[in-house]
């Protein structure tokens, strides 16, 4: 098992070498005056790039050499301040680029992790009884609500909620996460306030993903149910709930813990577009905007967070499954 | 009498040969029928059919198709730009009542302000009420007329014919990034199955490094590229395509190798060996066709997905831009425009439909496809 651990971990660095080689190579295809276009834009801006930074930012990327070896010796010298975790300073907030990500991943993890929860106890009862009424009424209403909640844009679908429970009916807020124009006199108001501003894009998104999720269980338990064991369970007499609840859904249980424990890392990532739509300051939004402004290191930085994320997330689900399936056994 | 009758017609069918009694199905009728069973699938088939329609035959019918002509200036001689080129334009036909995809109306729209103006005479209030009319020149935000079937949005472009340009190219932007990730996920797939070893070890770690790349970033980031080489607006999109590919085939190529993998150790595969067949047809004529079922499922299903990344890439400004349209694009206006959001609906709906019959219908047909080609379904 350690070895398995260790032999995992090696691999997942070669990984992160590849997506930053990647990552690298695009950011040097970007023209250099282009970017000093960008730099003076945000400089007019009112904010202003000093110009240590931008040279920092040119030594440390080894930009504006373009021979082979400049080219090489700045892949190096990056990768070299990745491993001491400096991903230099964001010239938009001018402030280092992982203080950026920390102070705002807490907001995208608050949401997307009360937008999963909610989604799991939502999607695996309507999994279970999709499954255990195949091809009846009950069946065919979940899985057509389902896809239809599968092929919704986010973006379209943040909006028509947005227009319709916030600007028409007025119950939530449009936009943000805290009202600028009210004072708190409690902090349980402030805590109210705090959720109103949710609501809505949690439930975009738990809407968005429920079908995914449900179609999952739905597989996993027709899958099930087919089996031998649940047959001898219905011989012996077991009462069907018991059948059910008892004998299958703990199999159905294997693939979902799994998959929460991949899932787990990604939901520092930031929904970009439910944050866009709803100028939410989760890391998603912050670094659309970094994005538009041609903020390198932000750029940079943060795509090397999302690929650390999801190589944790791949490995995380490879060792839940070993520990919760026994038949499961690592090499 | 009638009964007599039936008995006899019993005893002949029992008499015909087995072979002629048994109504005999190819599988490959066998799954159509199954597929057309289903309602959802045909409801899915009549989306997609009707959205085909819609943008590839309806701008025959509704639209006008410009033509490009050299421009001439007030002497009639051709006009050249910097670099020595004659400078050409659409120019859209503006008596037959139809609207191009860059055709603004231009038939002017008055607009009113009023504000009142109270002020006091000698302790007596007076209230002014003052209108100004203005007078301009495109006809935007007009609400869906006979002349306009859905309106014009902000700018003064017709959104219904808007609406069939943009279907075209969400629909082969789809349509070929789905064939070029089927393609080279088939090839790479099935050689790193066949092979095993080494090349096996190469491919699949490559895979590992494009499926760990983060999507949507780093499709900012090539959009930040391809605006610094100030491509032009409306090939962009394919340029992104690529990309989408270049991450989306190792989904395929892993569906494809573990197929193959458990494939190959069977019987028929040692006959092939036996029979000395040479490496590629063993792949591609003997191991690719048993993937196909599941192969079609998935490009039926991603082809949906591409939509969804298509419309979002043009919702955040990034794939189509104006003038040009595409579902997502016609949307992005409300990101900025709160007006537009609350009270000029007919702007940014029809477009937002139009992604859901889209996707939806792909989903249907590719959920329809996978029930029907599942040999171990019931039904």
């Amino acid at each position: 098992m350690i070895k398995y651990i260790f032999k995992r971990l090696i691999m997942s660095l070669f990984i992160l070498m590849g997506v930053s080689m990647i990552i690298y190579f695009l950011i040097r295809l970007m023209p250099v005056d282009f970017i000093q276009d960008k730099i003076n834009a945000i400089n007019q801006g009112g904010a202003t790039v000093s110009e240590e930074t931008v040279n920092a930012m040119y030594k440390m990327y080894g930009l504006g050499d373009n021979s082979f070896k400049g080219i090489l010796e700045g892949y190096f010298s990056w990768l070299g301040a990745l491993l001491r975790l400096d991903l230099g300073t964001s010239f938009k907030y001018g402030i280092p680029v992982s203080e950026v990500i920390v102070e705002h991943m807490g907001i995208s993890f608050a949401i997307s992790l009360i937008a999963t929860v909610f989604e799991f106890l939502i999607a695996i009862p309507l999994g279970i009884t999709a499954a255990t009424h195949q091809y009846s009424f009950r069946d065919y209403v979940v899985t057509i609500l389902v896809m239809i909640g599968i092929s919704l844009p986010s973006f379209f679908f943040g909006q028509v909620l947005k227009d319709v429970l916030s600007l028409k009916l007025g119950l939530f807020p449009a936009s943000g996460l805290i009202d600028a124009t009210v004072t708190y006199n409690s902090f349980i108001q402030f805590g109210i306030d705090y959720i109103r501003h949710m609501f809505i894009p949690i439930l975009t998104i738990v809407i968005l993903s429920i079908g995914a999720r449900m179609r999952m269980t739905r597989t996993n338990m027709l899958e099930v149910m087919n089996s031998d064991y649940i047959r001898t369970a219905r011989a012996k007499g077991l009462d069907e709930s018991v059948v059910i609840n008892k004998h299958a859904f703990r199999n159905t249980m294997i693939p979902l813990v799994t998959s929460l424990a991949g899932l787990l890392p990604s939901l520092f990532s930031g929904a970009i577009i439910t944050e866009q739509v709803f100028d939410l300051p989760g890391i998603g939004n912050i670094a659309l905007q970094a994005m538009n402004s041609g903020d390198i290191p932000f750029i940079m930085g943060y795509n090397m967070f999302l690929a650390l994320l999801s190589v944790i997330g791949v490995l995380l689900a490879d060792l839940m499954y070993a520990v919760v399936d026994p038949r499961v056994k690592l090499e | 009498m009638e009964d007599n009758m039936n008995n006899q017609e019993t005893v002949e069918n029992i008499e015909t040969p087995l072979d002629k009694n048994v109504k005999l199905m190819s599988p490959t009728r066998m799954v159509v029928r199954r597929f057309f069973r289903s309602k959802l699938s045909i409801i899915g088939l009549v989306m997609v059919i009707g959205l085909f329609l819609f943008s590839f035959v309806g701008p025959l019918f509704v639209a006008d198709t410009a033509e490009r002509t050299q421009l001439k200036d007030a002497e009639g001689n051709v006009m050249y730009d910097e670099d020595g080129n004659p400078m050409t334009a659409l120019v859209y036909d503006p008596n037959d009542g139809k609207w191009g995809e860059t055709e603004l109306d231009e038939s002017g729209k008055t607009e009113y302000a009023t504000s009142e103006v109270t002020y006091t005479v000698n302790g007596v209030e007076y209230t002014l009420v003052q209108t100004i009319e203005t007078t301009l020149k495109d006809n935007f935000l007009q609400a869906p007329s006979a002349k306009h079937l859905l309106g014009t949005d902000n700018e003064g472009y017709d959104i219904f014919v808007r609406l069939m340009y943009g279907g075209r190219i969400s629909l082969i932007v789809s349509f070929l990034a789905v064939i070029l990730i089927t393609v080279f996920g088939v090839i790479l797939g099935g050689v790193a199955g066949y092979f095993g070893g080494i090349i096996d070890n190469i491919i699949m770690r490559i895979c590992d490094v494009l499926m760990c790349l983060p999507g949507v970033p780093i499709l900012l980031i090539i959009s930040t590229i391809l605006d610094a080489s100030e491509i032009d607006a409306r090939y962009r999109i394919y340029l992104l395509m690529i990309y989408l590919t270049f991450i989306s085939w190792p989904g395929t190529a892993r569906l494809v190798r573990g197929q193959i993998l458990s494939l190959r150790e069977q019987e028929y595969m040692v006959a092939a060996e036996a029979m000395g067949y040479s490496t590629p047809r063993k792949i591609f004529k003997h191991l690719v066709p048993n993937v196909m079922p599941q192969l079609i499922v998935q490009m039926s299903l991603s082809l949906g997905s591409m939509i969804l990344y298509e419309a979002t890439l043009s919702y955040l400004n990034l794939g189509v831009k104006a003038p040009y349209a595409a579902w997502g694009t016609m949307i992005n206006i409300i990101s900025t425009n709160q007006d537009i959001l609350q009270n000029h609906l007919y702007v940014w709906v029809p477009a937002g439909i139009c992604i859901v019959i889209a996707v939806l219908g792909f989903n249907f047909v590719g959920d329809g496809l996978r029930d029907a080609l599942d040999p171990k379904a019931r039904r």
